[in-house]
């Protein structure tokens, strides 16, 4: 792969006796599409802004290109950043947004013309160069706030959930628009998020973060197939974690019956916490059913059904093209592939569960109800 | 970061010209005038000074109250006009207190005067003139004219951001025009209220213009007899034992009202 | 209800502009007590150009009222900047110190600034130091609280990010200050400065014990006249004043008039591309 650009070594930062980084290690390849993802308060701004300056970590050190860079102010930084809500300057039009960087660094005016032309272009925002910025749609704000970042030729652009305030068709848009521009302009691109459809959707690599610390890094088909620990499978897509035991190579027990499964490595007799996903478990009779359980809601949600079961007063998320009744009685089928062993973390026992939340909002609503839905419509708010 | 060095002249400068100044007031209250030596007597006669403080307290409460009772109802209709007449009344508010209000206190001294305008008016008319001038009444309007927009202003503020969307929730719980006013309105306002009462109560309290050109010998104030120590009887270490008072009596009735207000920010300005 | 609070405010605007009227008046009167008019004339106002008393006292306040907004101004500026980059006990202790100068009564003020003059008079074996510099002192000081009041509030609506965003494209602090963040609190700056420069322009209570023979002030001389009959000429300057006010105020209501205009438009204008 390609070589390395940014370092981060045990970076800690505390605010007010609060731990918001706790001793993150992360490596950042050249032209590399890495997003942080994870929660409110999870500590991915944290990281960003300790990348472009505007924070110093209380303890550790950021390396670009080799360089020990925690004492450069960000106007020194060969990175640039798109802010959460655009932060684009008021008092000035959209040309004059964009060439504020390079009136800044003096340029003459023939290239920064030049510059400014160009980036409207990539962005497509010909001929709104005389347009006020508070006239602009939140889109098309979007889009002056990444061409005032990319018209300085930066390194690497951090952008701070730039597509939160935007909605869902518009962000759907964009993604494919980001990805464009940042293989067209083969720069380096930090991406913070909550959103973890776009983080997937985007990313060469995704770092999911929790409480300050990395939890997993790797390629979007890594994080999702091979979650490292509870935390990470809830977060990303839906989960059914459920306790284990991995009694040899290959072969798991939950809920009393053994299963043929695809991991190896752990201890004989070890706990472990087993997560299945919604989408690789199959509805079957009653008779050819690896476990049988009670329906307790369904919900159509247009692709598919999202359908609640009760197996032993543990409920599972079973997404599938039939549609079973409630109270019927129906048998599961899953394939080996369909498990995925991890083992103990401190988050085991805390997510995976969908029995506590369907019962909450069966009470409070006639119609069923799936809850733990991530369709991104959610507000986060970092720090 | 470096930013809150930015701070540094200014609290330096404050340091020295205020926080400083407040030291030597107390420094000689505490000292004698003659000898310059260590002395609680400045302080001890304060006390003989208290039905003074008590007039000046009385009469600032009095001209408060008035402020707010005819404040209101102006500081609400002006909250409800459109923009436009928002402006222009508040310029219209405003536009008297850049004048000298000195020469504004006058004037009322020529309207109210026994032989001013409006006993002219009545004599003319065979009447006899009204005692309307030397008396705690004229203070207490001297006052009430003086610092009404200082009420109304803080008042505004509170009822023009108050959210319109509330007096329709209350309305459509029922409320009567009445119960909605003293159930939601009055109470968002009281952040209002107070600055405007402590707006109004300080000045007034420590006034001596206004009592001096409106008053007689028997409304002398707090501030009268402050400015006399400095100006014609020079004893400042009196001067600054009642000025010590006059602070701690504001600071109390202050902090008073913050209470009432339940630590609610207090809306200056 | 609103009827009555319409016919209420009239009346209560009557009352606030009834002394003007009478000031006015007086202004045209060719008595010299307010009380009796005598007939029309103009010649107060030409007395009050020949007589070269009360012009040079109006500059004497200009320059104060001008001098001490200015530094104020720039002084309170820098302040809010620092306050606004503060936290916890630190802001809480500086804003408690912004707030004495303004809960304080102004007479305690000018007695305890009068006090400090006299002790460094006393210090300095000098027989007053009381002049223009004591009186240029003493409205700066209490000019900068209100500066500071009215710089904070834009300070906090302007998007935090702003200052990060021009330091992100290059600017030093001092270039993002100037480039950046002095156009958007632009407002609060000159609403500070222009209330510092009334409140400075009018001040008597705390100039009266401040002042010396040296250097006297409009209000305090009008203050020392009225021990004295009043002569009419100063209602003539009382209400050539008013008029500049005015004029200006009313200028400036325009101006306010059409940035809000425009604001509201660019709203229009922003609400319907979101629609699109």
């Amino acid at each position: 792969m390609a070589k390395e650009l940014i370092r981060l070594v045990g970076c800690t930062m505390e605010f007010d006796g609060e731990t918001i980084l706790n001793s993150i290690d992360l490596s950042i390849n050249d032209k590399e599409f890495l997003t942080l993802l994870g929660p409110s308060g999870c500590g991915k701004t944290t990281t960003l802004r300790i990348i472009g300056g505007f924070l110093k970590p209380t303890s550790g050190d950021v390396f670009f290109d080799g360089k020990r860079i925690n004492d450069i102010p960000p106007y020194e930084r060969q990175v640039n950043t798109v802010f959460q809500r655009y932060a684009l300057f008021p008092h000035l039009d959209v040309y004059e947004n964009i060439a504020f960087g390079l009136r800044t660094q003096k340029l003459p005016e023939r290239e920064i013309d030049e510059r400014v032309t160009e980036m409207l272009e990539v962005v497509s925002l010909k001929g709104f160069e005389d347009r006020k910025v508070t006239a602009l749609s939140g889109g098309q704000q979007q889009r002056v706030a990444i061409a005032r970042a990319l018209v300085n030729r930066p390194k690497v652009l951090l952008l701070d959930e730039p597509l939160g305030a935007l909605d869902m068709r518009l962000r759907k848009d964009m993604q494919q628009e980001l990805k464009r521009i940042q293989q067209q302009m083969e720069i380096t691109f930090i991406y913070v998020t909550h959103d973890q459809e776009e983080a997937l959707a985007m990313s060469d690599t995704v770092v999911v973060m929790n409480e300050g610390i990395i939890q997993q890094i790797g390629t979007p088909e890594d994080i999702y197939n091979e979650p490292r620990n509870a935390f990470v499978a809830d977060f990303i897509g839906e989960s059914n974690i459920l306790d284990g035991i991995m009694r040899e190579d290959y072969v798991v027990e939950t809920f009393g019956r053994r299963f043929t499964c695809l991991d190896k490595g752990f201890g004989k007799d070890e706990a472990v916490d087993v997560v299945v996903r919604p989408e690789d478990i199959d509805i079957v009779p009653v008779s050819e059913g690896m476990l049988t359980g009670t329906v307790t809601s369904i919900t159509f949600k247009g692709m598919q059904y999202d359908v609640i079961v009760d197996f032993k007063g543990f409920k599972w998320l079973i997404q599938t093209t039939d549609s079973p009744s409630v109270g019927e009685r129906i048998g599961i089928k899953i394939d080996p592939d369909g498990f995925h062993i991890m083992p103990k973390s401190k988050y085991s026992g805390l997510y995976g569960d969908y029995s506590s939340f369907s019962e909450e909002y069966e009470e409070l609503s006639d119609a069923d109800f799936v809850p733990g839905e991530e369709d991104g419509e959610e507000e986060w708010h970092e720090d | 970061m470096k930013t809150k060095g930015l701070a540094a002249p200014y609290l330096v400068w404050m340091a020295i010209f205020t926080l400083v100044p407040l030291g030597i007031v107390l420094f000689y209250a505490l000292t004698d005038s003659v000898s310059g030596s260590f002395t609680l007597a400045n302080l001890a006669r304060i006390g003989s000074y208290m039905p003074i403080f008590l007039k000046s307290v009385w009469l600032a409460i009095l001209s408060s109250a008035i402020c707010l009772v005819i404040g209101y109802p102006v500081a609400y209709y002006i909250a409800s006009c459109s923009p436009m007449k928002q402006r222009f009344l508040y310029m219209l508010l405003m536009l008297p207190m850049c004048m000298s209000f000195l020469l504004r206190t006058l004037a009322w001294v020529a309207l109210l005067e026994d032989t001013g305008i409006i006993n002219s008016v009545i004599t003319s008319m065979g009447l006899r003139p009204l005692p309307l001038i030397r008396n705690g009444g004229a203070v207490v309007l001297g006052m009430v004219y003086n610092y009404l927009p200082y009420m109304i202003m803080p008042l505004y503020t509170v009822l023009m951001k108050l959210d319109n969307r509330l007096v329709e929730a209350a309305e459509d719980l029922g409320c009567t025009p009445g119960q909605t006013f003293l159930r939601v309105t009055l109470p968002l306002s009281t952040p209002g209220i107070i600055s405007g009462i402590t707006m109004v109560f300080v000045p007034a309290v420590s006034t001596f213009y206004i009592s001096q050109k409106m008053g007689s010998s028997g409304t002398t104030l707090i501030g009268d007899v402050i400015e006399s120590q400095f100006k014609a009887a020079y004893n400042p270490n009196l001067g600054a034992a009642l000025s010590l008072a006059l602070m701690v009596l504001v600071f109390a009735c202050t902090a008073v009202m913050n209470r009432f207000g339940d630590g609610e920010e207090v809306v200056v300005l | 209800m609103k009827t009555f609070n319409k016919v209420f405010t009239v009346l209560v605007f009557i009352f606030l502009y009834v002394p003007m009227l009478v000031l006015t008046v007086a202004s045209f009167n060719k008595g010299m007590d307010v009380a009796v008019w005598k007939g029309f004339t103009f010649d107060q106002y030409a007395a009050l150009f020949q007589d070269g008393v009360l012009l040079p006292l109006l500059l004497n306040s200009l320059i104060v009222a001008v001098v001490s907004s200015l530094v104020a101004t720039v002084l309170g500026t820098m302040a809010a900047l620092g306050i606004h980059s503060m936290s916890g006990r630190m802001r809480r202790l500086t804003m408690a110190i912004t707030n004495i100068p303004m809960t304080n009564p102004e007479i305690v003020t000018g007695v305890s600034l009068a006090l400090l003059f006299a002790f460094a008079g006393q210090m300095m074996k000098l027989k007053s130091v009381l002049g223009f510099t004591t009186l240029l002192i003493a409205h700066i000081t209490f000019n900068l609280p209100y500066v500071i009041l009215s710089v904070m509030p834009k300070l906090g609506q302007m998007d935090p990010d702003l200052r990060d965003a021009a330091m992100d494209l290059g600017c030093t602090p001092m270039q993002a200050f100037f480039q950046v963040i002095i156009h958007e609190i632009l407002p609060g700056i000159v609403s500070g400065a222009l209330m510092a420069f009334t409140m400075s322009l009018d001040d008597f209570v705390i100039s009266y014990f401040v002042y010396g023979p040296g250097f006297v002030t409009l209000p305090v001389e009008i203050y020392n006249y009225t021990k004295k009959p009043l002569h009419p000429k100063i209602y003539a300057l009382f209400t050539l004043l008013f008029l500049v006010i005015l004029v200006v105020m009313v200028g400036m209501n325009l101006m306010q008039g059409r940035e809000d205009e425009r604001r509201r438009r660019a709203r229009g204008v922003f609400g319907k591309g979101e629609a699109a």
